[in-house]
């Protein structure tokens, strides 16, 4: 995994409330076996014209012009700005995986679906919730100011915008050490095997029915 | 000190090790997989040379991409097909308890085949990379949907890095009318919440109109779980609980059948434990729903009419209302037993167990569909089911309609494989998301309960079942 300790990233505003897995990416693309890749097909009903199959090369796609990633300004868009309950729906991490691929490291909403949002700690993306208040204020200076971009730092758990207003944000101690460091979940939880075959012991006496 | 709930009491007793912020590691007794969620998972084992901790704790079979007619033909399309291979070679290397592959006679969504052979059972964790594992709760197992990394590190260690989850109850009274069933139940509660309300919490579903569900019911309840925000649904195990797993395959058998039912017996939450949230739900004012927009907290009672987003105040909800009527092709106001279906899919985790077929034979029977409709699905949501309906003659039913009978598997419900709604098509489904596109691009989808489905089916539009039929 990729570390995340900071950045000065362009800000995409999505202005829409429920954005749920399907949109994110479309069910043909977790057809792949892979992990990568599923940048171009991110948002892919929103974003083109025609409908997208796995495996199709989007440089030459229609395009929906109205559609905020399809808009000049926020090309090279790190940031991602969302309403609430954000990544609703499916358990597909391919939705983290197009987000990540395409280009972005953080989105703010003022809420995140449960499992989008611990998926994405194990993607490199930082999911930061913000309140409604501090949402639509970003909201109104993205539209009115161009190129706007946003400071976020995981040491200190603030975002900043660029008059210099700051609001922190939450996180677990746990999520922070291990995005910071770009850590192997997998490999700090083996350093407990121990613990984890004792346990196994103990609840095998226990309730055997589980073992089979 | 207050009492424990029964998330609280199944939490705890598989807890390995918390950190100082609540970080805990939690031990996984069943581990579900289908082919979608999985591949990546294997390979990344793989890559770091690791082994699968417990291969005795995996149930799988493939069941997005599966088609559900022509099984001679076997798997059309190449991405698939390579996708449903992979699951093959995965599980031939690592090893799994169960294993049905595409094909075999059991096959079926891994929702309706984990429950079915006893390999889901009361005080469990069962996790898998697919949201509805939530449906599993209606055993008083503590379970719930997982990231595909999750699937890695559960494949690898046995556990899942995880944080407690606020409680909350949702309280059910009273005795639901006749034509209302668990899937009604489940849409109001949705409608009731919204679809972010159960965020950051497990639900436990009591009170007396959940007691009265049978299994099959609380497994549509729980299922849905997940459309309310929440990861985990439960129910608590009772009697019912005991008398549908017993003699199940891999359910305990002679005096661990004692111990076990001593044991699943004290999951219950404590009369005087303690709820983040309450919920409560009079049944008898809950009415067969459908949802009309693109949400599925988008709901409404079938003797209602499609919302006018000029009568709401709040402005984002209003721009939600007017971008979903545009997408579903509605106008506001208008009655919903008024809108007409083109197709008709009867399936998914949600509602394709033997009772749900039963259900929609029952409506079907002696009756044919309406000239307009031009497909109803109905999909078993196993090999089991599929034998149990063809016993029962419920498949014949179905034929005589006009309705076709169809392989196990995920169907129309999400359209990876070919059953698919085309661009503009209306679809009256049991399944359990309205998301644009999610039936097909372009299509439009009402969720309601197999009886209000199959009602649709003949009327070729919405009916209430309770004065219609
Ligand atoms: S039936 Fe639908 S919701 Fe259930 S596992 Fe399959 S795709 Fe997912």
């Amino acid at each position: 995994m990729k570390p995340f300790t900071s950045l000065d990233g362009l800000v995409c505003p999505l202005d829409r409330a429920n954005v749920d897995t399907d949109a994110i990416i479309p069910k043909q693309f977790l057809k792949s076996i892979k992990r990568s890749g599923f940048g171009p097909y991110l948002f892919d009903e929103w974003r083109y014209e025609d409908s997208g199959e796995p495996g199709m090369d989007c440089t030459n796609r229609p395009l929906k012009q109205d559609f905020v990633l399809n808009q000049k300004q926020f090309k090279g868009a790190q940031v991602l700005l969302a309403r609430d309950n954000f990544g609703c729906g499916s358990s597909r991490e391919h939705a983290p995986w197009a987000i990540e691929d395409y280009g972005f490291r953080v989105i703010i909403a003022p809420s995140f679906a449960d499992i989008f949002f611990s998926n994405c700690y194990k993607n490199g993306i930082l999911p930061i919730v913000a309140s409604v208040d501090i949402v639509d204020q970003l909201f109104r200076e993205c539209a009115a100011q161009k190129s706007y971009q946003l400071r976020v730092d995981l040491e200190t758990q603030t975002v900043r915008n660029p008059a210099g207003e700051w609001f922190s944000f939450e996180i677990t101690p746990h999520r922070k050490h291990c995005l910071l460091h770009g850590l192997d979940e997998i490999g700090l939880t083996l350093e407990h095997a121990e613990e984890i075959k004792t346990f196994e012991q103990k609840h095998r006496v226990a309730q055997p029915w589980l073992f089979n | 000190m207050s009492g424990k709930t029964l998330y609280d009491k199944l939490w705890e007793s598989h807890v390995v090790r918390e950190e100082a912020d609540g970080t805990c590691l939690l031990y996984i007794d069943r581990h579900l997989m289908h082919e979608v969620t999985s591949p990546q998972a294997f390979e990344g084992l793989r890559l770091s040379g690791r082994r699968a901790w417990r291969k005795d704790s995996i149930v799988a079979n493939p069941d997005h991409n599966t088609p559900t007619n022509h099984w001679d033909e076997g798997i059309k399309d190449p991405i698939s097909r390579l996708q449903v291979e992979t699951l093959d070679a995965n599980i031939k290397d690592f090893g799994a308890l169960v294993y049905f592959p595409f094909k075999h006679a059991n096959q079926g969504i891994i929702h309706v085949i984990g429950p079915e052979n006893g390999t889901t059972l009361p005080g469990m964790t069962v996790v898998c990379g697919d949201s509805h594992t939530s449906t599993h709760g209606a055993f008083g197992a503590l379970a719930h949907g997982i990231g595909t990394s999750e699937v890695e590190h559960v494949l690898a260690t046995q556990t899942l890095v995880a944080k407690r989850s606020k409680r909350m109850l949702v309280k059910v009274d009273g005795s639901l009318s006749a034509g209302v069933t668990a899937k009604d139940v489940a849409l109001a509660i949705i409608g009731r919440i919204g679809t972010a309300g159960g965020t950051g919490y497990a639900i436990e579903f009591g009170g007396e109109a959940i007691r009265a569900l049978s299994i099959e019911g609380r497994m549509t309840l729980c299922n849905m779980a997940i459309e309310g925000g929440a990861r985990a649904g439960l129910v608590a195990p009772d009697e019912k609980t005991f008398a549908y797993l017993k003699g199940k395959q891999f359910a305990p058998k002679g005096a661990d059948w004692d111990k076990a039912v001593a044991y699943w017996k004290t999951l219950a939450s404590d009369a005087d434990a303690k709820f983040d949230a309450v919920i409560e739900l009079d049944a008898a004012k809950i009415e067969p729903q459908v949802t009309w927009g693109t949400s599925p907290e988008q709901v409404l009672a079938v003797g209602g009419r499609v919302p006018n987003p000029a009568n709401e105040s709040d402005a984002q909800k209003r721009v939600g209302i007017e971008r979903a009527l545009q997408y579903m092709g509605l106008k506001a106001d208008t009655p919903i037993d008024e809108i007409k279906v083109d197709k008709v899919f009867i399936g998914s985790c949600t509602n394709s167990r033997i009772e749900d077929l039963r259900a929609a034979a029952k409506i079907a029977e002696g009756r044919t569909k309406a000239a307009s409709v031009k497909q109803v699905l109905i999909v078993p949501g196993s090999g089991q089911v599929k034998r149990q309906a063809e016993a029962e003659g419920l498949d014949k039913v179905f034929i005589a309609a006009g309705f076709e009978w169809r392989e196990p598997g995920c169907s129309m419900c999400l359209a990876m494989n070919a059953d698919r709604l085309a661009p503009g098509e209306r679809c009256a489904s049991t399944s359990n998301r309205n998301f644009e596109g999610r039936q097909g691009a372009g299509g439009r989808t009402h969720l309601v309960s197999p009886e209000m489905a199959a009602a649709a089916a003949i009327a070729g539009h919405f009916v209430d079942i309770r004065k219609s039929f």
